[in-house]
């Protein structure tokens, strides 16, 4: 194959040299311009196939990518005066920071430069004893002031337009907009008027929850409730409050969850008091927890986006998260979810993203981290300051981050961070979603709802696979091997020729079709006859040994009827008449044993959840589909076994069947065993016979009974409602992927093992 | 002893395995008969069934409809179902699947009912079946025929009035559907070729007012011919909306159905085998040649045949060529070794692949990645509305050239590897360069290994359908890829596809009951076009082997 060109033929003597000669040059270039052709065009089909692993490999690999921070800016804050918050609109161009003093500075981010500045009208004399603020990206934010009252802010920015002559792009601006939605006036809060030292509030259309901590330790509570008069027009505000009794330590902070249910009271020893402030004027404590370590101080926490999960940090470092979790009383008790890597140095700040589960981690070390609670990941640790960084916030479209240091230097950072959820932990492992009972393995791509928080575990995926798989295998490799077995070394070569082709087709079915067919018509049929299809397993087999004996007990004279290898033609009436008897005792059964209603009687009396599209129907239709290609596979195993093995064993005095499973089988076991391997590869890349012939709904449960959603079924439901380059589209590419890696490494293994055998096959 | 003996011989396994093949056979050939069967008789006209029918203990309907279905089951279910049943007794109860059509009077096209409630059945000859364009079929008696609101026949002379006007009423629709499909299409083409050449000229600062002005001028005369095809539209929608008929449903009712939504109208009760034979086959041809009616499930399925053979011929125009040429290097020209040997297990293992996971590369690679430059390039007066940066036909023939590309591969190596090396070695001593030896020896001799490659890469693209979910299929296309207008063949289109239009109209349309017969008349369709494409590839092997044998003694 890789023959030299031939040599120049001589033409030395020819009177037409310079024609050949040329004739000849144009021939080899020809010849050359081919190979290269060749070469080029074979180098890069070649190619174009691998790509395919390679593209699958560059779309999944961001996924794991750490979060990278870029440093937009850094300056020292012109007014010296303490912030006491600190916030970032949408594009993260301004910034607003509340001051000790009681103005809102609205700077820019780039240089500071201020923009606006509001002074919240304080009564005269009065002085900020603490601040607090709502869920982030509400805009609203409370002030506690040393006569036992509280303001409420709300801030918002409106976008105007401003034009910029003819031709040019209009100028986008970005108002500021300060405003007082229970009034300029201060409400009082402590009934004793002390100093307002620790403050939460929460807001939302109806009513607005203040909860106060004044200097001398008594907590209070107020509900400020809007309601619509009975006559119409304006509306009123009615005013609940009590006082929350004493729970044995100093309140440090104060949480209300966004709902205004519940309300967490923490202490500096790292104690937490749940209460219930359902009805706002008596405030229940449910428990107290230890939120961490014994001796270690609680020096952060905060509310995750959606205001279910607190997260927890301590003076070691540690960083814990907790919510509510029910109990089978119906009793929610505050749990420890799970722990984060701890970083170095006290934990100054927690800040949490708007949208997502992350945050961010300040140290005293001058630190910042950026974590994702529920994978449970540490996307990045980044020395920003020499100082301590005492407080910051995420933008809320958590790209970027301000920071504050011990100094009062501003920090802004860029932040790229665009697929925190996924880790190795959540795609394979039990996580804990916020409001279950437990760790649990859940694939639930999207809601309708928007605090909803995709659950990306891959598990019960590969388990819906590998479970259509195995039930797929179960009745593909009896009749698959049997039949391939009986066609190698049994069958007459005439029947041969008509069987090989017949099965040939059964490969080429489109699964489409398959899948129609075992949707629409064996899965109502499966249904109905339940206790048929149970009872063709021990009537065929049966009815097939009885026409055996029977057979072997006929005259010889009718016997020599049938040539040996016709064995199969002859069951065929028997095997249809073996179904169609299992059929007809199907309903009479049914009716006997079952209450005339098998699915009725599983759920009801067994127990068992009965799906019409379950994996008996999988299991048929896939394995129907597999069949062929085990049989081919192993049909030429068996086939081409070396004749004089079999001769030698038979002339040795050994049966037939002897002969087969002691040498020929053995012999051939290497190609069966890559028959097997390849048939699994197909069964599950299968994606059509899945689709529709089960309910595609994502359960762990091995049932008979039920169904499953497999990998490659779920890629063609949600691809297509999967956003370009988002998190879910990755992850359905690492489906993929996972797809792509389990076939090609079955079927190199397959294809190893033949290649192997086909060596042996020629030294025997 | 016999039994003895019969047990130690081994036979009892034979036996099994032999039943072991006849239970593939029968299921192989049990699925096809089920499929042909229940393709074959959806054309066929159905007798249909006038019923006296006990719905309560005193309580009698008349019900009219084809019986669809029978089924055997026990009478508990029978019972839990809610239906009434006359005489519960029995194990085991029988129950008919009718279909009453009628879905805009009766709200349900099909209804079981049980055996023992029927009182009387029979057939009479003027029970007329109308089809419609909406709503599906009508059953019931014809009573008159109207005019323009005015009587023109009635009673016995309304059916050969029906005939008339229906014929009349057809040739009206054909010539709406042609000016609305066609005409209206090639304006509409127009007008938007106008848009896209404004906006270019406009991106490439280009639009001065004579160019604007040409375009206007342009956009006014296809206006004007819009406004003329209006207008002959409005005169055709008042002409077809002048008949009507007046008929007698099963109930008594008296109900008025305008010809402008009948597509057939027969009585089948009356019908003889020739005319039923004549009915089934106009129904047959009506089914590959026309386009889908209400939402897919009835009518023909000539879009989707179109599409699927188009989308084939392109991917095998792509893949044949690319897999020969790979095949060729790797046999021909590249070095044997461990990294030949490496690349011919890769290639037979992409054979293996799910074919989903070429769906999942085709949507990021071709469609967003290669598609979405290509629009930036080429295209840029066209978006936002991307042209390639969307699944289309394009796309949709790569994807699976890509996915077929190892079949090729893989059957033109074979065909390679069977040819003796001495016929190479006679041609290159007879003096041949090698591109020669390869051109006219090797390659005409491997030429059926490429056609069975190709007839087999076809086959697979031909039933593949999870891939091209992903990356071009729709339930409905609005337009076919190839069309009058230029440059005629329209690549980036979305297309309609046999195996997806199973996938949807069995799974996906409202009505999955009234769309059954039709799912599988398309299956068998399929199926059949898959079988010729691999008896014919399984033929061509055995006769190349058999050539070969020849050639090797």
């Amino acid at each position: 194959m890789t023959s030299e060109p031939p040599k120049k033929p001589s033409t030395a003597q020819s009177p037409r040299l310079a024609v050949n000669e040329r004739h000849w040059q144009w021939r080899l270039l020809k010849d050359r311009l081919a190979t290269y052709c060749m070469s080029l065009g074979g180098i890069s089909t070649i190619f174009a196939v691998v790509l395919i692993f390679f593209y699958l490999l560059f779309v999944v690999f961001p996924l794991f990518l750490p979060a990278s921070i870029e440093p937009l800016s850094s300056y020292e804050l012109s007014d010296p005066d303490e912030s006491l918050f600190l916030e970032l609109e949408e594009q993260h161009k301004i910034a607003m920071r509340v001051t000790r003093k009681g103005t809102l500075d609205f700077f820019t981010t780039e240089e500071g430069t201020l923009i606006q500045a509001e002074s919240v009208p304080l009564p005269e004399g009065r002085r900020i004893t603490s601040f607090a603020s709502a869920t982030p990206g509400t805009g609203l934010f409370a002030l506690g002031l040393d006569d036992g009252s509280a303001v409420v802010v709300h801030h918002q920015y409106r976008i105007k337009y401003r034009d910029r002559g003819p031709g040019e792009k209009p100028e986008r601006l970005t108002l500021p907009v300060v405003s007082y939605p229970l009034g300029e006036t201060p409400i009082m809060i402590d009934p004793e008027a002390h100093p307002i030292t620790r403050l939460a509030v929460q807001t939302d259309e109806e009513s607005t929850t203040l909860v106060g901590g004044s200097s001398t330790g008594t907590i209070s509570l107020v509900n400020l409730a809007q309601e619509e008069s009975f006559l119409g027009g304006e509306s009123e505000i009615s005013i609940e409050r009590a006082t929350l009794k004493a729970w044995g330590h100093t309140t440090e902070q104060i949480l209300i969850d966004p709902q205004q249910r519940l309300l967490y009271l923490l202490s500096e020893n790292g104690q937490i008091a749940h209460y219930d402030i359902r009805d706002k004027t008596t405030p229940a404590l449910k428990q107290t927890v230890q939120g961490t370590q014994p001796g270690i101080r609680l020096t952060a926490a905060t509310f995750l986006s959606g205001g279910i999960s607190l997260v927890l940090g301590g003076s070691d470092g540690s960083l814990s998260q907790w919510f509510p979790v029910r109990d089978k009383h119906n009793q929610y008790h505050l749990s420890r979810a799970r722990e984060f890597s701890p970083i170095k140095g006290e934990v100054t700040a927690l800040m949490p993203e708007q949208n997502r589960k992350g945050f961010a981690v300040a140290s005293s070390e001058g630190d910042i981290s950026i974590y994702h609670s529920t994978a449970n990941r540490r996307l990045m640790t980044h020395r920003v300051s020499d100082q301590p960084v005492i407080s910051g916030t995420f933008g809320p479209r958590a790209d970027a981050l301000a920071l504050l240091d011990q100094n009062g230097k501003l920090i802004m950072l860029e932040v790229e961070n665009p697929h925190p959820e996924v880790s190795w932990s959540a795609l394979w492992g039990k996580v804990w979603y916020e409001s279950y009972e437990e760790p649990d393995y859940i694939w639930q791509s999207s809601s309708a709802s928007n605090d909803f928080e995709p659950k990306l575990s891959l598990t019960p995926l590969t388990f819906g696979t590998m479970k259509a798989m195995v039930y797929a295998m179960l009745m593909a490799i009896p009749l698959a091997l049997l039949s391939a077995i009986f066609t190698a070394y049994f069958m007459a070569p005439r029947m041969r020729t008509y069987v090989k082709p017949v099965l040939e087709i059964m490969e080429a079915l489109p699964t489409v079709i398959l899948g129609f067919l075992a949707g629409l018509w064996l899965a109502p049929f499966i249904e109905n006859k339940l206790p048929g299809i149970f009872a063709m397993l021990v009537i065929v087999p049966l009815a097939v040994v009885t026409a055996s004996y029977l057979w072997y007990r006929l005259p010889t004279k009718l016997q020599r009827i049938i040539p040996d290898g016709w064995e199969s033609a002859v069951l065929i009436p028997v095997v249809a008449l073996a179904a169609w008897l299992a059929m007809a005792l199907s309903q009479p059964m049914e009716a006997l044993l079952f209450n005339g209603n098998l699915p009725l009687w599983l759920t009801q009396t067994m127990g068992i959840a009965f799906d019409q599209r379950n994996s008996v129907v999988v299991g048929l239709a896939m394995g129907f589909a597999v069949i062929p290609t085990i049989f081919s596979i192993a049909e030429d195993a068996v086939f081409s076994v070396p004749k004089h093995l079999s001769f030698g064993s038979l002339a040795l005095g050994a049966t037939r069947w002897q002969t087969l499973t002691r040498v020929v089988l053995l012999t051939a076991s290497p190609g069966i065993f890559s028959a097997l391997m390849i048939g699994m590869g197909r069964a599950v890349g299968e994606t059509m016979i899945v689709l529709m012939a089960t309910g595609n709904t994502p359960v762990m449960d091995m049932s008979i009974f039920q169904g499953m959603r497999t990998l490659s079924a779920n890629i063609a439901v949600e691809m297509g409602e999967a956003e370009v380059l988002s998190t879910h589209y990755r992850v359905l590419f690492l489906a993929g992927l996972v797809l792509f890696a389990f076939t090609f490494v079955v079927n190199t293994l397959a294809e190893l093992v033949r290649q192997r055998l086909r060596v042996r096959y020629s030294s025997l | 002893m016999t039994m003895h003996n019969w047990r130690k011989s081994g036979t009892p396994w034979i036996w099994l395995s032999a039943g072991a093949v006849s239970i593939s056979l029968i299921m192989v050939i049990g699925l096809l008969l089920l499929i042909a069967s229940r393709g074959l008789v959806h054309f066929w006209p159905a007798n249909v069934t006038q019923l006296a029918y006990q719905t309560g203990p005193d309580q009698t309907v008349q019900l009219i409809g084809e019986l669809k279905d029978r089924e055997t089951l026990p009478m508990a279910r029978l019972l839990e179902s809610g239906t009434y049943v006359h005489q519960p007794e029995g194990e085991l109860g029988h129950r008919q699947l009718l279909k009453t059509g009628n879905r805009d009077h009766l709200g349900l096209d099909f209804r079981w009912i049980v055996d023992g409630n029927i009182l009387q059945q029979s057939r009479p000859p003027e029970l007329m079946v109308i089809e419609r364009r909406e709503w599906g079929n009508f059953y019931g008696y014809l009573r008159s025929v109207s005019e323009g609101g005015v009587l023109v026949a009635e009673g016995d002379a309304s059916w050969s009035a029906l005939q008339k006007a229906l014929g009349r009423s057809l040739e009206l629709f054909d010539e709406i559907r042609k000016i609305e499909k066609k005409d209206i299409g090639q304006v509409n083409y127009a007008l938007e070729q106008l848009r896209l050449k404004q906006r270019k000229l406009e991106l490439n600062d280009q639009l001065t007012p004579d160019a604007l002005a040409k375009i206007d001028d342009s956009r006014a005369e296809q206006e004007a011919a819009y406004q003329l095809l209006m207008g002959r539209l409005a005169v055709l929608y008042r002409e077809i909306g002048r008949d009507s008929v007046t008929a007698e449903l099963m109930d008594g009712t008296q109900v008025e159905v305008p010809l402008s939504t009948m597509v057939r109208v027969y009585q089948p009760n009356a019908m003889n085998l020739p005319r039923k034979i004549g009915h089934y086959l106009s129904k047959a041809w009506e089914f590959v040649s026309d386009e889908p009616r209400e939402a897919n499930t009835e009518g023909g399925v000539f879009p989707a045949i179109f599409g699927t053979v188009l989308m084939v011929l392109i991917m095998s125009l792509m893949a044949t060529p690319l897999g020969v040429v790979a095949a060729i290097y790797l046999h021909e020209y590249a070095t044997q070794g461990w990294l030949t040997r490496t690349i011919r297990i890769a290639v037979n293992n992409l054979a293996g692949v799910p074919s989903i996971v070429y769906g999942v590369f085709g949507l990021g690679f071709f469609v967003y990645f290669l598609g979405g430059n290509l629009d930036a390039l080429f295209y840029p007066e066209r978006l936002p509305a991307p042209t390639f940066g969307t699944p289309g036909m394009m796309w949709a023939s790569l994807t699976l050239a890509l996915m077929t590309l190892p079949v090729v591969i893989v059957s033109t190596e074979e065909g390679l590897s069977r040819i003796p090396s001495s016929i190479r070695e006679g041609s290159l001593a007879l003096g041949a360069t090698k591109a020669e030896t390869l051109w006219r020896t090797v390659l005409p001799m491997a030429s059926p290994a490429v056609m069975t490659g190709m007839i087999l890469a076809i086959a697979r693209a031909a039933g593949e359908v999870a891939p091209l979910m992903l990356v071009g299929v729709v339930k409905l296309a609005p337009s076919l890829a190839i069309d009058g207008n230029a440059p005629f063949l329209h690549l980036e289109r979305k297309f309609m596809h046999l195996g997806f239009h199973i996938y949807d109209v069995g799974f996906q349309s409202p009505n999955v009951e009234a769309a059954r017969p039709l799912v599988y008349a398309t299956a068998l369709l399929l199926v059949l076009v898959i079988l010729v494409l691999n008896i014919t590839a399984i033929t061509i092997r055995n006769r190349l082997r058999e050539k070969h044998r020849l050639l090797e003694t």
